[in-house]
């Protein structure tokens, strides 16, 4: 039973993941295309930014895998 | 056009053998008489120092199935009759590390072993004398120590066994109820008709990640520490001719290596080492972000090249440890008081919020160290079981090798899977070295930030 728990926490970890990353790509074009001479710069602030973001849903998700 | 259908023939063909492969194994081929085949081959001398290729056939091992779980040496067994395909033990086994390089499970390229046990001493040999055949589980029994699944075990009662080699019938796992109610998984070693029971593969943790304390210490060589050293020289060498190239044509368009190293090498000094770190520092700093970058970058890709032992070096733990380890005492030795300042006494605040944001800040001083190296290792790792599960659809759609047509349509649906799969590894390879390197420059650059 603590093993479908723990499937579960790692499932909505993704979905949390997977709203922060469609937020973040989704207002850097929004962004680039209203301002395209700027797009570098964008780019690597939504890299940045989803790194960070993806590292907490990692947390989670390895915390999921091991407790057990 | 031509390269990409060439390809994925190819890639067709390949992944049928591997089918047929696991197909041998799984099949009902499995009776008694492969514990009599072993004996009869127990006598043959086999080169240890030199590669062993294909034995096909008879250094298959039976799965057994232990009757009395909790007897530690001459449990009885009995061959698993109808051994079921693992997906996930399978997964597991294919991004562990191993004490041999497994090429296509064909070519076997043994490795030196150096292990140390308190009442042993150091022992020093190569692990060609465990005769490792299917899955890496080793044909002998060497000095009381077996190669199960890849990685040194030692038997439990290993003073029966300390006279060099003995056949080794096969393996079994068996899970029993352990002391807080948890279910352990206790692994044999059968060796004449009776299981022996295995130590933990040995860990230097002191058991704290749940592996276990063993009563040695495995400091071989492995197949991540073997590539890690190919991806240094690789690295070196295409660096060399780079560097040499500079010298050779100045002043003229750049050629060979020299061409993808350098837009490469352009682009992170001036897209992340310039604006995070800052003008004045930032060459201080530019070799450390260097290696980081293509250390990884290298590492990534070796990992993602079929069938070369698929070995997965960034997506271990312990390898994105040291390295996020290495940039933790980087950025705090060149932390400057400005950075000390806003952890201990961040500026402009009155006390009542400083008493809830130092520990957050202390907090935050480790929490950048771990996410790194989670972030690297979660995503190589989870690119590596993605793929393995989309090959593994085929023994399981093949109902673990019984079922040819099914195999097939598992064998027709994993092909585009995997090279789509793989295709995003490739992106994916280069993003997390960048975003690594990126992350660490971000550090450096809040550490040495002068006040403003």
């Amino acid at each position: 039973m603590t093993g479908t728990l723990a499937a579960l926490g790692a499932g909505l970890a993704v979905i949390g993941a997977g709203i922060g990353l469609g937020q973040i790509g989704g207002k850097a074009v929004e962004a680039i295309a209203r301002q395209p001479e700027a797009a570098g710069d964008i780019r690597g602030a939504m890299i940045l930014m989803a790194a960070f973001m993806e590292g907490a849903a990692l947390i989670a998700i390895l915390l999921a895998f091991f407790i057990k | 056009m031509r390269r990409l259908f060439s390809f994925i023939l190819f890639s067709m063909i390949s992944v049928f053998m591997l089918a047929q492969g696991h197909d041998h194994d799984h099949g009902d081929g499995h009776n008694h008489d492969h514990a009599h085949d072993h004996e009869s081959h127990a006598g043959h001398d086999h080169d240890n120092g030199e590669t062993h290729a294909g034995h096909d056939g008879d250094h298959h091992h039976a799965n057994y199935l232990i009757s009395n779980p909790n007897t530690d040496c001459g449990a009885s067994v009995s061959v698993d009759q109808n051994h079921e395909y693992d997906p996930t033990a399978t997964a597991i086994h294919h991004i562990s590390d191993a004490n041999v390089y497994t090429i296509l499970d064909a070519v076997r390229i043994p490795l030196p072993a150096i292990l140390y046990s308190k009442d042993r001493g150091v022992e020093f040999f190569s692990t060609g004398k465990f005769e490792a055949g299917h899955h890496d589980n080793g044909a002998k029994s060497y000095n009381g120590y077996v190669l199960f699944e890849g990685n040194i075990h030692k038997l439990a009662c290993s003073d029966k066994f300390v006279d060099g080699t003995t056949a080794v019938d096969g393996f079994g796992r068996v899970e029993v109820a352990g002391a807080d109610g948890k279910s352990v998984e206790r692994r044999y070693a059968v060796i004449g008709g009776k299981g022996f029971l295995l130590e933990q593969k040995t860990i230097w943790d002191g058991g704290i990640l749940g592996g276990g304390v063993t009563s040695f210490m495995d400091l071989s060589p492995t197949k991540s520490v073997v590539s890690m050293l190919i991806v240094c020289l690789i690295l070196f060498f295409a660096f060399r001719a780079a560097a040499k190239a500079y010298t050779k044509n100045e002043g003229q368009a750049p050629s060979g290596i020299q061409s993808f190293l350098e837009p490469v090498f352009q682009f992170i000094r001036d897209d992340v080492a310039i604006p995070f770190i800052g003008e004045k520092k930032y060459e201080k700093y530019l070799p450390l972000l260097m290696t980081i970058f293509f250390f990884i970058l290298g590492l990534n890709l070796w990992g993602q090249i079929p069938f070369l032992g698929s070995v997965n070096v960034s997506g271990s733990l312990t390898v994105t440890m040291i390295l996020a380890v290495l940039v933790f005492l980087i950025t705090n030795f060149s932390g400057n008081k400005n950075y000390w300042g806003h952890i201990f006494n961040f500026p402009g605040v009155p006390w009542f919020v400083k008493l809830i944001l130092t520990p957050v800040e202390v907090l935050g001083l480790f929490i950048k160290p771990l996410t790194l190296m989670l972030r690297l290792a979660g995503n190589i790792t989870a690119g590596h079981i993605a793929i393995l599960s989309f090959v593994g659809l085929i023994f399981i759609f093949g109902n673990s090798g019984t079922n040819m047509a099914g195999a097939t349509t598992g064998t027709i649906l994993a092909i585009p899977l995997t090279i789509f799969m793989m295709s995003i590894e490739l992106i994916v390879a280069f993003v997390q070295a960048f975003v690594f390197t990126i992350l660490t420059a971000s550090y450096i650059g809040a550490a040495t930030e002068e006040h403003h």
